[in-house]
C-alpha cells in the first residue's frame, strides 16, 4: 500500500490528509513536532483570553484519527533525503515515504534587530509561544508592561490578547498607518481610533532599533529609531512570518523563501509536493502574491494536492480573493482587490458610518465600471454574492442598488436600512 | 511530549481577567445578604415586618446583581465579553461552581419534596421564608403564599435581574436583546402575573394556568383534577381546554414551521428564560461530544415517549371512570391516539426516509412499535393500561421527569453540566419541536463562504453542545433538531460566518456545501467525492 508522509499537522495537511482518506485507501502519516493533535492556531488567542481551552480549539476529537487511520507522529523532521525517500526524526526513527506532502508553515520573522534572542522577547505562532507567553506574560505585576512591533493581524491579536490581562502595551508600527501595507488610510483609520479606544498606545511611523537586556538577559525595554527608550518586561515580535524550512536547506528539495512548487503544488523532486503557509508559487495567479500565509489558502491547496495525489492532477486556481479579521471589537472582511493606493485604473469610494466603528469601501474600474473589491468593517457581507458579482463583473451602479443582498446581518439589525441609505446616497453623488 | 499544561498554571500563578473590583464585592455582598434574610426566615428567625423585611431582600438580590453586571461590562467597548470565562471558578467547574451547584441542588431538593422546612403549612398559618412571602401573594390572588409561589417569586426576579445583565451584555446585538425582551415578558406576564390575577379576578375554579406552559412541557396539563376544573368554569375554562390542545397540536406546528423552535424555546419558554439570563455564564460547559449527541438523542426522545403513554395512560383512565361526564369515550380516545402516531410516522417515513440518521430509524421504528404493541396488549387484555397503572405511570413521571431532571438536575447542575441540560437531554416539549425544525421548518443557520477558520468559538458558546464548527468550516448549513436559536454562535464568531435565517425550503441542507475560493472544476470534483451526510462522519 502507498504510504502517504505529511509533515505538518496544521490546516493544509490535515485538509490534505482528509481528502485522500475520502478517496483512497492509503496509509497516511502526519507528522507534528508542535502538538498530538491538530488545533486550530486562529483560536491561540482565545485561549489566553480565556474565552476557550486549548481542548475546545481542537476541530476533531480525538478518536477520530484513528477512526479515518490517519496515523499520527508527535516528533520532529530533521533531515529529508529524497533519493531514498527517507525522513530522519529527531527520535532517532527514520520513516520512508512513497509520496510527500510538505505543509510545514511558517515561523515569526525576526530581522536581526539587536537583542531579539534575550528572555521575554518571543513571536507569537505556535502553542509553544503561547505556553512561553503564559510565562512571560502571566499578569500585569509580573509584566508591568509590553511592547509589539510590528502592525499586523498578529500584533493587534496580541495587544487584545495582553490588554484583557491589564497589561499597558506601547505598539510600534512601522508604516505611517495601521496595516498600512493592505489597508487605505482611511480604513486604517478607522481602527487606529479603535485601537487607541482599548487604552493601547499605538506609535505610528516608529521602528525597533533594539533591545536593552537586564543583568539576567532578559529583556529590559526597547530603543526606537526616534531614540525613545520604553522599558518593558515583554516583547512581541509580530512583523510578519516567513516559511519554516530550515530543516530543508541540505535537501535537494528547491528553496526560494519557501518551498517552490508549480501550480501542481510539486516541487522539483518528483513525488514530493509543498502546501500551505510554506509554498512559494512559481507562477502565480492573477494579483496573488507567491506566498500566501492565510488559513483558507492552506485549506485549498490540501483539498487541490489530495486530488492529484490520488490520480487527478489538478491545478491551484484560487478563485477571488478574500480574508477576514477582527480588531477588537470590529470584524473586518475583504474580498476582490482593494489596494491601498489605488492601482491605476481603479478607483475607490469610501463610506463611514458617524459612530466610527462601521465602513465600506468599494473599488471598481474607472473605465469599465465594474466592481474590482470590497472591504468592510463592522458589517458582515456574504461571500457567495460578492464573489458571484466579482465574476460576473457587475457594474457599480447594480451593486449600489442591490447591495441589500449582499448583507449577512444578523436578523433584526434594522439600522441597516439606514446604513443603506446613507450608502446609497453618498455614492450615488460621485 | 506534554499536552497544554497551561490551564493548571493559570490557577496558580497567573491573574487573568478574574479578579472583582471593589463594587463588585459590595454587590456579591449585597445580593447575599438578600439571600440570607431568606435563609434566616427558613430557619424560622421571626421577621416582625414580613412587607418590608421581603422587600429589602428581594431588593438586595436584584440590586447585587445589576450593581455586579454594571461594573463587569461598564466602560468596555460594545463586542464580545468573554474575557475570562474559562478562567473564573464559578464559570469553569472550580471551587464555586461545585458550591454553588450543591446549593442550587440541595434548594430544589427541598422545594419539591420538603417544602415543610420552608415553612409550608397547608392546614393553618405558613412559617418560616413561605410566611415572608404571605403579603406578597395576598396582594396577588388573594391567598397565601406556597412553596412554588416563592418559587416562581425568586424565578421571574432571576430572569428580570440576569436578563438584564444579559441586555447589557449584548447591548451590541439586537437580536439577542430582542429575545431576552422577550423571555422576560413571557415569564412576568404569562408565567407569574397572569395565573395569579386570574385566580383572584375570575375564577377560584380555573386551575393555575400559564398559557406558555404547553403539554408536554406542562405535562400534567390534561390530568383529570385540571380538566375537570377547566370544564366547569363554564367557557373560558372549555376555551382554556381547548387552547391548550390547540398550541401543541396546531400552533406550535406552524410556529416551529415559520421560524423554528428558537421561537419557543429562546424566545417564549420559562425554562429558556432561565437557562439564557441566569444561565448565560454557563452556556460553554455543554458536552460537544460525538457521544453525547447520541446519548441526547436517545435520552430526549424516551421521554417524550414516556410522556405520551403516560399521558394517554392517565385520560384513558380517567375517560373510563365517569364515562358520561366527558363526551370522550375511552376506546375512541385509544384508537385515535394510535392512528394519530401511526399516521405521523407514515407520513415522515414516506417524506423524510433519506434525511433519517439510521439510529433515528431503528429508534422510531421501535418505538413505534412499543407504543402501539402496548395499545394493542390493552385492547385485547382490557387489564391494565400499558401494564402498569396510570397513576404509577404519572407519579414516576412527575417524580423522574417533572422534579428530578428538570429542577434539580437541569437548574441545579447549571455550573456543572451547563445551562441547558434539561433542554437538551430532558425535555418534551424540546423533542417535539426538533423533531420538527429537523424535518418541516425553514429555519437554517447558514454559513457564509469560505470565511469559517475552524476557531470553535461557535461551539464553545453553543449551550446545545452543538459542534457547529463542523459544520461551519465545511460549508454546511446547520440544521440540528436540538438548536434553540439562541444565536450566540452567530453572536461570538469572530469572522461573521453563522447567519440564523428562515428561507425557502429548497437547499435548505446543503450537505455538499463546498467552500467558496477554489476554482468551478475542483468543485465539481470534492462534489463528486463528497459520500458524507453527517459532518462527522468521514
Ligand atoms: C495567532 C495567529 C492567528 C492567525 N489568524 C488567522 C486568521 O484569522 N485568518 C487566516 O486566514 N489566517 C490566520 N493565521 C494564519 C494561519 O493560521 C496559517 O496560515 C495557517 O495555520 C497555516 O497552516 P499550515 O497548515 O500551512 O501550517 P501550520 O499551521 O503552521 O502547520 C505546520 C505544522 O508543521 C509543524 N512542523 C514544521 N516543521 C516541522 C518539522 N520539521 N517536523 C515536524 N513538524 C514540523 C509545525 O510545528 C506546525 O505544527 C493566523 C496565524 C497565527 C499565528
Ligand atoms: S464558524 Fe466562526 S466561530 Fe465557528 S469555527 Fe468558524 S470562524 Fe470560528
Ligand atoms: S447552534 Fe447556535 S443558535 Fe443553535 S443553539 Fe447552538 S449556539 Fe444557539
Amino acid at each position: 500500500m502507498k504510504h502517504i508522509v505529511i509533515i505538518g499537522n496544521g490546516i493544509s495537511g490535515v485538509t490534505a490528509a482528509r481528502h485522500i482518506r475520502k478517496q483512497k485507501d492509503y496509509r497516511i502519516t502526519l507528522i507534528s513536532s508542535e502538538s498530538q493533535y491538530f488545533f486550530s492556531r486562529t483560536a491561540l488567542m482565545y485561549i489566553y483570553m480565556g474565552h476557550m481551552t486549548y481542548e475546545n480549539t481542537k476541530p476533531y476529537e480525538d478518536w477520530f484519527w484513528k477512526k479515518n487511520r490517519l496515523e499520527l507522529l508527535f516528533a520532529h523532521v530533521e533531515k529529508v533525503d529524497t533519493d531514498t525517500k527517507t525522513l530522519h526524526l529527531d527520535t532517532g526513527d527514520n520513516v520512508t515515504y512513497d509520496r510527500l506532502i510538505i505543509a510545514c508553515g511558517s515561523k515569526p520573522n525576526r530581522f536581526g534587530w539587536p537583542g531579539q534572542d534575550l528572555e521575554g522577547v518571543q513571536g507569537l505562532y505556535s502553542k509553544q509561544d503561547l505556553e512561553m507567553l503564559e510565562r512571560n506574560a502571566p499578569n500585569n505585576k509580573q509584566c508591568p508592561h509590553a511592547v509589539i512591533i510590528g502592525g499586523g493581524l498578529i500584533g493587534i491579536e496580541l495587544a487584545e490578547m495582553l490588554s484583557t490581562r491589564k497589561i499597558p502595551v506601547t505598539f510600534l508600527v512601522r508604516e505611517k498607518n495601521f496595516w498600512g501595507n493592505i489597508l487605505p488610510p482611511e480604513d486604517a483609520a478607522l481602527i487606529e481610533e479603535h485601537i487607541r479606544e482599548h487604552h493601547i498606545d499605538l506609535r505610528l511611523s516608529t521602528e525597533l532599533k533594539e533591545i536593552e537586556a537586564d543583568e539576567n538577559g532578559r529583556c529590559r525595554a526597547v530603543i526606537t529609531n526616534t531614540g525613545e527608550r520604553i522599558e518593558c518586561q515583554l516583547v512581541g515580535l509580530t512583523a510578519g512570518v516567513s516559511p519554516n524550512i530550515d530543516f530543508l536547506k541540505d535537501s535537494k528539495i528547491e528553496l526560494g523563501r519557501g518551498v517552490k512548487v508549480n501550480r501542481y503544488l510539486e516541487t522539483n523532486i518528483a513525488d514530493v509536493f509543498a502546501i500551505g503557509d510554506c509554498a512559494e508559487q512559481t507562477e502565480t495567479s492573477g494579483k496573488r502574491r507567491p506566498i500566501e500565509a492565510v488559513w483558507y489558502t492552506g485549506r485549498m491547496m490540501g483539498e487541490v494536492v489530495a486530488q492529484t495525489i490520488c490520480g487527478r492532477r489538478t491545478p491551484y486556481q484560487p478563485g477571488h480573493w478574500f480574508n477576514s479579521a477582527k480588531f477588537f471589537d470590529i470584524e473586518y472582511q475583504t474580498y476582490g482587490w482593494v489596494w491601498p493606493e489605488p492601482s491605476e485604473n481603479e478607483k475607490q469610494l469610501f463610506w463611514k458610518h458617524p459612530s466610527g466603528k462601521k465602513a465600506i469601501r468599494l473599488a471598481y474600474d474607472k473605465n469599465t465600471k465594474h466592481l474590482l473589491g470590497l472591504n468592510s468593517f463592522g458589517i458582515r457581507i456574504r461571500h457567495e454574492v460578492i464573489d458571484q458579482w466579482l465574476t460576473e463583473k457587475r457594474k457599480l451602479s447594480y451593486v449600489i442598488e442591490n447591495f441589500k443582498e449582499a448583507l449577512f446581518e444578523p436578523e433584526f439589525f434594522g439600522t441597516y436600512k439606514e446604513d443603506l441609505r446613507m450608502i446609497k446616497n453618498q455614492f450615488a453623488t460621485v | 511530549m506534554s499536552e497544554y499544561k497551561i490551564d493548571h498554571n493559570m490557577a496558580l500563578t497567573g491573574e487573568p481577567p478574574k479578579s472583582l473590583d471593589t463594587w463588585q464585592k459590595l454587590a456579591v455582598l449585597i445580593g447575599m445578604s438578600g439571600l440570607g434574610i431568606l435563609l434566616l426566615a427558613t430557619l424560622n428567625i421571626n421577621f416582625p415586618d414580613k412587607t418590608l423585611w421581603l422587600t429589602i431582600s428581594l431588593s438586595a438580590l436584584a440590586t447585587g446583581i445589576l450593581l455586579f453586571s454594571y461594573r463587569e461590562y461598564q466602560g468596555k467597548s460594545k463586542g464580545i465579553k468573554n474575557d475570562g470565562v474559562w478562567f473564573k471558578s464559578i464559570s469553569s467547574r472550580g471551587l464555586w461552581a461545585w458550591l454553588s451547584g450543591i446549593a442550587l441542588t440541595g434548594f430544589y431538593i427541598v422545594l419539591y419534596f420538603f417544602p415543610q422546612y420552608l415553612g409550608l403549612n397547608p392546614d393553618g398559618e405558613n412559617t418560616g421564608v413561605i410566611s415572608l412571602f404571605d403579603p406578597l401573594s395576598k396582594v396577588l390572588s388573594g391567598n397565601p403564599a406556597s412553596q412554588w409561589f416563592v418559587y416562581g417569586v425568586l424565578y421571574t426576579i432571576a430572569i428580570l435581574a440576569f436578563g438584564i445583565k444579559f441586555l447589557y451584555k449584548y447591548r451590541h446585538n439586537r437580536y439577542e436583546r430582542l429575545r431576552t425582551f422577550s423571555v422576560m415578558f413571557f415569564q412576568t406576564a404569562f408565567a407569574f402575573l397572569i395565573p395569579e390575577l386570574m385566580l383572584r379576578l375570575n375564577n377560584p375554579d380555573l386551575p393555575y394556568y400559564d398559557l406558555k406552559n404547553i403539554w408536554p412541557l406542562n405535562y400534567y396539563n390534561f390530568e383529570q383534577y385540571r380538566v375537570d376544573q377547566f370544564i366547569s368554569a363554564g367557557t373560558i375554562g372549555i376555551a382554556l381546554l381547548i387552547f391548550g390542545v390547540l398550541s401543541i397540536l396546531v400552533i406550535t406546528p406552524i410556529l416551529t414551521y415559520k421560524y423554528g423552535k428558537r421561537w419557543y424555546c429562546s424566545w417564549v419558554c420559562g425554562c429558556g428564560g432561565l437557562a439564557e439570563t441566569a444561565g448565560d455564564p454557563f452556556r460553554h460547559l455543554s458536552d460537544k461530544s460525538l457521544f453525547a449527541w447520541r446519548v441526547e438523542r436517545w435520552v430526549v426522545h424516551s421521554v417524550l415517549v414516556f410522556v405520551v403513554l403516560m399521558t394517554t395512560a392517565v385520560i384513558y383512565t380517567y375517560l373510563g371512570y365517569d364515562a358520561d361526564k366527558y363526551w370522550l369515550n375511552r376506546e375512541f380516545f385509544l384508537i385515535s391516539v394510535a392512528s394519530g402516531l401511526t399516521i405521523l410516522f407514515a407520513l415522515i417515513w414516506y417524506f423524510k426516509k433519506d434525511e433519517l440518521e439510521k439510529d433515528a430509524k431503528y429508534g422510531a421504528v421501535t418505538y413505534l412499535a412499543i407504543i402501539l404493541g402496548l395499545i394493542v396488549i390493552h385492547y385485547l387484555s382490557g387489564s391494565n393500561v400499558f401494564l402498569f397503572q396510570a397513576e404509577t405511570l404519572r407519579s414516576t413521571y412527575a417524580f423522574l421527569i417533572g422534579a428530578i431532571f428538570s429542577g434539580v438536575i437541569g437548574t441545579g447542575f447549571y455550573p456543572i453540566f451547563g445551562n441547558r441540560v434539561w433542554c437538551r437531554f430532558g425535555c418534551p416539549m424540546a423533542a417535539i419541536l426538533g423533531i420538527q425544525q429537523r424535518l418541516f421548518s425553514r429555519f437554517r443557520i447558514t454559513t457564509n463562504g469560505g470565511q469559517c477558520i475552524s476557531c470553535g468559538n461557535c461551539s464553545t458558546y453553543c449551550e446545545m453542545g452543538i459542534d457547529v464548527r463542523a459544520y461551519a468550516q465545511k460549508g454546511q448549513n446547520i440544521i440540528r433538531a436540538s438548536c434553540v436559536g439562541c444565536g450566540i454562535c452567530s453572536a461570538v464568531c469572530p469572522r461573521g460566518v453563522l447567519k440564523l435565517e428562515n428561507g425557502s425550503r429548497d437547499n435548505r441542507i446543503n450537505s455538499d456545501g463546498v467552500l467558496l475560493g477554489n476554482d468551478v472544476d475542483l468543485l465539481d470534483h470534492i462534489r463528486d467525492y463528497d459520500p458524507t451526510r453527517s459532518p462527522r462522519k468521514e
